[in-house]
């Protein structure tokens, strides 16, 4: 092949260190992102693991003797889960799934490898920064997982770190707390979105190449544009709030401490005159665009993967973008709805409660053109598409369920229950991974020329598909019977929660299932890399956009010859085309012309 | 091989965005700053609002020290535009005096500031004090460290960095530019800060 040639000849002299490790080649940095983000997950999901052995058989010990032994008798006397382990691993849980897996993974891999691709770029507009921003994400991860090694353990005041209760777990002025450190971390973690989303943003709007207009972007660069808008104006509030909890815990001011907090029996010798409500503002106003922030990239890739495995153009293009922007806007306007139950007023929450009924609208606008691109299609039931379809009524459910949540009086009586759990869940869990999943099957052969394993994904899949609802749908029968989702005992001491209480354990041999699954992708994963069958072509699922005009893995720089936009981004099944797919870097066949060049 | 990769509109303007790629980076970098900023004036809002009293901040800070403070930010500012004209009209001399008068009047205002906080801990004023003074350190501190950065990038781009106007003086210049708009900001956050906590009176 002669592009392999030519990539030959140019290939770099860089020191490994330069070109592996500190390297600033936007895909080489994806790529750390995504093995970092995949640890992160796998980790994140292990300290569930365990939890869900406390939750199904509450106070016996567990039965893996090596993992007590490592834990230690302080984490785990007798080997039975202390609580105070139970709650640091729940707040490390969500911590490290939402800011150290599925964030890094959907925007700093899929964003930083796709997004230059896709629009034709040579590297991100500032390479350098792009090279930081990944170290200061690693940092602040090294600190977060250093939190578990300090005297009293990491955070473990959940994972919104709620004052006053954060600020005073444990009463210590020092750094080296759980909590203080939790804090470092996240100013990293902060500032390590921050520098990448200005990157992707700039990339998106300065780097277009010629002819790519904004309505032939590629869906998929449409929803990083607004999910990277949405980090570069929701995180700072929360690096804001950060600071100042860091001010409460170790310069004794009282940001989040009301006047005559008593702690144990004894007043607390502060100033006062905080405000708990202040921080759960200022926490929400991150946290709710930051749902956005996962859900989004994950609609551009399941929109990606059925366009091209339909071989149909997306229904409603233009429809997808005007709601994927307005989304973006009215994520800043809902934050409040996860507070119906703090007494802000019910002017306040009928405010909250009417725009999270409007934000609802564009999700479904969003939802129901995909559901409806599939029709007519003749569609690939390959493994990307498999996850992108199971994507569609996974994240239907999820959304569906957050309705009732959203409405202040129903509420009332599901706040805090397993029922929330079940419906984030399903958003993020077998909806946003899938979709991360699915994106991983989808762009695997143009990162490593290899093709993962046809029956090793679908196994994965299917595995995957029944444990996640094995996990979560019970979670909605469990939480609608009053079991709130803070409980060390899984609700083994509420009367009225006797009758669902084995559902914990379907939920947790679901889980561990769940977690068996995921070693067949482990497996496949490495196993392709090493002897999987190589691609015989640059575009082997024969689709339309600019990253399959590259070499296969591109080579620094990316493209052999600077593209041109000639295209939408989904023109398949073009009649009167000789082809079922028409990529955007292809020129029209002029008339007469007979013998058109097809590529280049 | 890192030559061999060009980034367009680094030192040029992309003709249908009107701008070159670090200004627009800044611009979003300072929208996330004012989103910081926002949270902490904000949080001034809310806890004031809620307060039966509040101090009137010049009772006890020093209103004649901040008010300095406040021209000798407004004076780097100037300066800060006066160093990236000289480089427009093509003078590295006069861009490295005004540059240099600019990390100058950084220090001046650190200076300044640095006698008002040691002559508040004498007083027994600490953020643990009051919410006032909780507010009053905080937002001060951190518009410091913002000045502090500013101070950095501006030495950088006073010394080593300089170099860069023999290879590439348009994308120098417009490095420059870019230092500019930050430091203005920094500046107009002060602007903020110094009727805030000093003027507003209490209740």
């Amino acid at each position: 092949m002669t592009e392999a040639q030519h990539h030959e000849e140019h290939h770099d002299e860089l020191p490994f260190w330069r070109h592996y490790i500190f390297s600033t080649d936007h895909k080489i940095i994806g790529i750390q992102y995504g093995l970092t983000a995949l640890v992160f997950l796998f980790f994140g999901f292990c300290l569930m693991l365990m939890m869900r052995w406390q939750l199904a058989y509450p106070g016996k010990a567990l039965p893996i003797a090596f993992l007590t032994k490592m834990l230690g008798e302080s984490r785990m006397p007798g080997g039975v889960m202390a609580p105070e382990f139970y709650n640091q691993l729940g707040a490390m849980h969500g911590t490290i799934m939402v800011f150290l897996g599925v964030v890094p993974l959907a925007v700093g891999a899929f964003g930083n490898y796709l997004v230059p691709l896709q629009v034709g770029a040579q590297d991100m507009a500032f390479p350098k920064l792009n090279m930081s921003s990944y170290w200061v994400y690693f940092i602040g991860g090294v600190v977060m997982l250093s939190s578990f090694f300090v005297s009293g353990g990491s955070a473990q005041s959940g994972w919104t770190s709620y004052a006053p209760l954060s600020v005073i777990t444990p009463q210590s002025h020092s750094l080296f707390t759980g909590q203080s450190l939790w804090l470092t971390g996240m100013v990293f973690l902060i500032t390590s979105s921050l520098l990448g989303s200005v990157n992707t943003i700039t990339t998106i709007i300065q780097l277009r190449v010629k002819g790519l207009t904004w309505m032939r972007l590629p869906f998929f660069v449409w929803a990083q544009l607004v999910t990277g808008f949405l980090l570069v104006l929701a995180f700072p509030p929360l690096e804001a709030a950060g600071v100042m909890q860091m001010m409460d815990r170790m310069a004794g001011t009282s940001f989040f401490l009301p006047s005559g907090l008593v702690v144990g029996g004894k007043a607390l010798n502060v100033s006062g005159g905080g405000s708990a409500l202040l921080w759960q503002h200022l926490f929400w106003f991150l946290a709710h665009p930051e749902v956005y922030v996962l859900i989004l990239p994950a609609m551009g890739i399941v929109a990606e993967v059925i366009a091209n495995n339909t071989r149909k153009p997306l229904w409603g293009y233009k429809s997808l973008v005007y709601s994927v922007i307005f989304l973006g806007f009215m994520s800043f306007v809902v934050w409040a709805h996860h507070m119906f139950l703090t007494g802000m007023g019910t002017a306040i929450n009928a405010f909250f409660q009417t725009t999270t009924m409007i934000i609802s609208i564009p999700s479904i606008v969003i939802l129901t053109a995909l559901i409806l691109s599939l029709w007519g299609g003749s569609i690939r039931f390959n493994v990307p598409m498999l996850f992108a379809l199971a994507f569609l009524p996974m994240f239907g459910i999820g959304g569906l369920t957050g309705l009732p949540l959203g409405l202040a009086s129903a509420d009332i009586h599901l706040h805090d229950t397993y029922y929330v759990i079940g419906h984030f869940h399903y958003v993020v869990a077998p909806g946003t991974l899938f979709a991360l999943f699915a994106g991983i099957y989808y762009w695997f052969p143009k990162v490593s020329g290899k093709q993962l394993n046809e029956f090793l994904g679908k196994l994965h899949f299917w595995g995957s598909l029944i444990f996640m609802n094995g996990i979560f749908m019970p979670m909605f029968i469990v939480g609608m019977a009053g079991v709130s989702r803070r409980l060390y005992d899984g609700g083994t001491s509420y009367l009225h929660a006797q009758n669902v209480l084995y559902l914990n354990k379907v939920m947790s041999h679901s889980a561990w299932g769940l977690g068996v699954i995921q070693l067949i992708f482990i497996v496949n994963f490495f196993w392709t890399l090493f002897a999987g069958r190589k691609v015989t072509s640059d575009n082997p699922w024969e689709a339309t956009t600019l990253e399959w005009a590259t070499p296969t893995p591109p080579p620094h720089g990316n493209f052999l010859k600077i593209p041109e936009v000639y295209r939408g981004p989904y023109e398949y099944s073009v009649p009167g085309a000789e082809k079922d797919f028409s990529p955007q870097n292809e020129p029209d066949k002029k008339p007469g012309d007979s013998n058109n060049p097809g590529k280049k | 091989m890192s030559t061999a990769i060009e980034i367009p509109y680094n030192s040029t303007e992309r003709p249908d965005t009107g701008l070159y790629n670090a200004k627009l980076g800044i611009w979003l970098f300072l929208a996330s700053e004012v989103m910081l900023f926002g949270a902490l004036f904000s949080t001034y809002v809310l806890l004031r609002t809620g307060a039966d009293k509040w101090e009137h901040g010049a009772e006890f800070l020093n209103v004649p020290l901040a008010t300095i403070n406040t021209l000798v930010l407004i004076i780097s500012s100037v300066t800060m535009v006066m160093s990236w004209a000289s480089l427009k009209m093509k003078n590295l001399g006069r861009y490295k005096f005004y540059m240099g008068m600019t990390i100058l009047c950084g220090v001046g205002f650190l200076i300044i500031k640095s006698i008002e906080y040691a002559h508040k801990f004498e007083t027994g004023l600490w953020p643990s004090t009051s919410t006032f003074m909780a507010i009053y350190f905080t937002m001060t501190g951190l518009h410091g460290l913002h000045v502090i950065g500013g101070m950095i990038v501006n030495s950088y781009l006073w010394g080593p960095g300089s170099k860069m106007w023999q290879t590439d003086p348009e994308r120098f210049t417009n490095r420059i530019e870019v230092a500019g708009l930050y430091w203005h900001f920094v500046d107009l956050v002060w602007i903020f800060l110094f009727p805030v906590l000093y003027l507003l009176p209490g209740k």
